[in-house]
Order: C-alpha cells, then structure tokens, then sequence
C-alpha cells in the first residue's frame, strides 16, 4: 500500500459525508417512500377489473422498465423544466435542481418495480380475505387500506427493501446530471486532486458495508416475519 | 318459527351465473323467511357456495335478482357496502384477519362501517366474545386460537353488526372432527334466538335439528325445496334419495 494517501481519505470526510452522503441518504429514503406509494397505486390499478385502468398502469410499468435508468435521469433532468413550464404556464422553463429533478425521476421509475412487487403481495393474499372484508360492509379502499394493504405489506417487507438496497446504489447513477451525491463528491475531491485511486476505493467500501450490512438485517427481519400464518 | 309475513328476509329469483360459457346457475329459486333457518346441501360442486354468495353480492350473476330485506342485490344503485354490513357471512375458511387481535376483527367493521365509537364497539366485541365463549382470548391472534374458536370469532365478529340475516358458507368443513360441535352448538343458539339463517352445510344433524327447509341443490340447480321432515322423511328427486343414503348410512 505504499503512496496510498490514507490522509486524503480522512481530511475530507466532513464533505464527503455532510454533502455527498446526505444527498444520496435523502434521495434514497425519498423515493422509497414515494416509490412505494405511487407502486402501490399502480399496483391497485394493474389488478383492477377496469381494462383501461389496468392497462395505462401495465404500459407505464413496461415502459418504465425497458428503458435504461441513465437515460430516464437525462430525460426528467432536460424535460421536467419545459413540462413544469407548460403546467403553470410559464413561458420560460422552471428550473428545478438537481435533487428535486433525481427525486423525481426515481420516484417515477422505481415505482416500477415496488409495483411489481406490490402486485405480487396483494395477490398472496387470500380472496376470502376481501370476500370476509366486503361482507362485513367495508367498501374497496377500506378492505384494501384494512385488510389486504397491511398484510401485502407485511408479506412483501423483505423484498421491498431488497429493492431499495438496488435503488441505494443506484443512486449513484445521478453522477450524470452532475449531482453531489457520495459517489459524486468523492469523484470531484477525485478529480482535484489527482487522487482517484484513494477516492474510489474508498467510495467502493462505503457502498459495500451499508448495502451488506442491510441485506443482512433484512435477512434476519424475514426469519422473523416468516412465523405468523 | 318462521313469520307468515308475506315479505319474505331473502328472496332468490330465478337466478342464473355462467363463468365464460360454463353455467353454474341455473334458475335458482328459494327463500327465507325471517327467523326461519334454511340449510342449503348437495354434492361438491353442485353451486351452493356460489349461491350464497350471490345472496350478498360477493359473487355477481346474469339473470334474476335476489331480495334481501326488501333490497335488490342486482340493482346496480343499490349500495352494496351497506346492504353487506346488514348481512352477517360466516365462511369455511374462517377469514378472520390474522394481523389484527381477536377484538380488532370484531371491532373494525363496527367502527368504520356504522360509525360506532370505539369504545362502545369494544364494549359490543367483549358482549359477543363472552357469548361464544371466548372472552378470555380477546387480545390474542387469530393463528394462536384453534379452527373452532376462530369460527367462533368469525360468528362473533358476523354478530357484532346487528344483521338481520346470518349466511354460513360450510362454517364446519375445515375443521377438525371434535372441533365441529362447539362451533354447531352456536348456530344452534343464534338458530334458537330466532336468527334468520341460510347455511351451506353437510351437517346433516344439523339440518334435522333446526332447520324449518331443506334445499337441496345439483348440477347448479335447486332440485329440492321443502320442510325438513318431508326432505328426509321422503325426498321426491332420486337424485337427493342417492345423496341422502349416502351421507346417511354410515
């Protein structure tokens, strides 16, 4: 490990972590929320017996997922602005930032794939589940938010942080909008220094020991889920 | 005891269900009076389950109507959410919810659906807990109760919405043998209580002991129709004859 510059690693933590990690904690966190909610939605509409429903949903999903992630960050980062302009009527584009603009873009694609999933838990669950919810006078969205929401959830939990563990690094990708997320803080203090070696690897164990260390835990929250039923 | 008043609690017409090309129904006809108990029986899939699921409108059908309390279930501006809460269904699976404690399931519907205060649907909960017999057991899971007491719970939980009639979709046949009777003896009280009730059922002892009619059904088709005594005094159909010495003589 001789020239290995461990000093370059160690002085630049505070920036790397305060700006870098931060970016990449929130956007992460963030669109897993959305994600999760707007898949759901999706997935209520792909099961739906109303053809048009289910429909624009199973198109959004399969455009979504054959499209690579770059290009959709590329895309909303130029696009979003002139459809934001075209909503307000503005005749200029608004300019939203590269956060807002990656939080959206992740939030719209990942709920892809948590509709997947979603879809898969909401059809584990029995139909006698929904008959019992109905004939006790619950209407679609309290059977739903009561009954099969919870348990799908439930069922699902594992997989669903599985995915977020993926959209953790892929995250990453936003370097091409030149957003400061970890990997692109690392690469600019990279970059200004000469010292890419240092910086990469450095970057490389980070992402490794937080997306290990989760895939553990939720290993060890599926043994646990796994008992009831 | 059956009320002679001409408005019957559940009136099936005529009705008739195909799923694709298949028919499950055919021109089924049958009612039940208020506080009468009808038991419904035939061989697997002769579409007593599917009936009884059209009486509420969880499965739906093509030709003829049900009324239910003078209500058509068929009628697409009938709110059906609120014609179901008014219609307790007991089902062979149980279907309690299983992440929700004993006196959730029984508390839920009563909340979100008529509106109770909580702590007066738990109050209504406990009432009908106790009267099944499972007081003891209301803050735990579904999965921690045996069959029977899960179907004990569901009857309570089909209770606790004050229906003015009781569906029981074969409520026995998933439990194990020594488990069917304490579930039995509390249909028979509610039977008793004057409860109109419509159960899909193999229990033939049952049927004998407190049911007013037996309808028995085949190939989708209601081939019976009559007063207890005369069904297993002297069915008219061979085909019920077949039934009856089958499930009878052993």
């Amino acid at each position: 490990m001789e020239g290995f510059d461990w000093g370059e690693i160690t002085s630049n933590l505070p920036y790397l972590f305060e700006v870098g990690m931060v970016f990449t904690v929130k956007l992460t966190v963030l669109a897993m929320a959305g994600g999760i909610v707007f898949g759901t939605l999706l997935a209520m509409m792909r099961l739906s017996h109303l053809r048009w429903l289910s429909t624009v949903a199973g198109g959004y999903v399969n455009l979504m997922r054959s499209i690579p992630l770059v290009l959709v960050i590329f895309w909303f980062y130029f696009l979003v602005p002139f459809f934001g302009s075209w909503i307000l009527r503005e005749p200029r584009p608004i300019p939203v930032g590269t956060f807002y603009s990656a939080l959206i873009t992740f939030t719209m694609f990942e709920a892809a794939y948590y509709c997947e999933i979603m879809r898969a838990g909401i059809q584990s669950i029995p139909r006698g589940q929904v008959w019992s919810g109905y004939a006790l006078g619950l209407d679609y969205w309290q059977t739903m938010g009561h009954i099969v929401l919870p348990q799908a959830f439930r069922n699902m939990l594992p997989v669903l942080l599985t995915q977020t563990i993926i959209l953790f690094q892929d995250t990453s990708l936003v370097y091409v909008i030149s957003a400061t997320d970890f990997l692109g803080a690392a690469a600019k203090i990279a970059n200004r220094d000469y010292r890419l070696v240092e910086m990469y690897s450095f970057v490389a164990v980070v992402y490794f020991v937080i997306s290990f260390g989760l895939s553990l835990a939720v290993r060890r929250l599926q043994a646990r889920i796994a008992v009831v039923r | 005891m059956p009320d002679p008043s001409p408005q019957p609690m559940i009136s099936i017409r005529n009705v008739s269900k195909w799923y694709g090309a298949f028919q499950v129904l055919t021109d089924c006809s049958t009612q039940v009076a208020k506080g009468e108990v009808v038991v419904v029986c035939g061989p697997s899939g002769s579409g007593k389950s599917t009936l009884i699921k059209c009486v509420n409108g969880l499965e739906d059908f093509q030709k003829g109507d049900v009324v239910v309390d003078a209500i058509s279930v068929g009628d697409p501006k009938t709110d059906l959410p609120k014609l179901r809460s008014r219609v307790g269904m007991v089902f062979q699976h149980f279907e309690l919810f299983p992440h929700m404690s004993v006196i959730a399931n029984l508390t839920l519907a009563q909340v979100k659906v008529l509106g109770r205060p909580p702590a007066a649907a738990t109050e209504k909960g406990m009432k009908l807990l106790e009267r099944v017999g499972l007081a003891a057991h209301s803050a735990k899971y579904p999965a921690q109760l045996s069959g029977g007491q899960q179907q004990r719970v569901a009857i309570a939980r089909a209770l606790s919405m004050d229906p003015v009639a009781m569906l029981f979709d074969e409520p026995t046949s998933a439990l194990d043998p020594e488990m069917i009777n304490e579930v039995l003896d509390v249909m028979v009280g509610l039977a008793r209580d004057g409860m109109t009730m419509m159960v899909v059922t193999h229990e033939m002892g049952f049927a004998r002991k407190v049911a007013d009619r037996v309808v028995f059904m085949d190939k989708g088709q209601v081939v019976e129709d009559c007063a207890t005594d005369d069904f297993f005094g002297k069915p008219r159909s061979e085909r019920a004859q077949v039934f009856l010495s089958k499930i009878l003589h052993h």
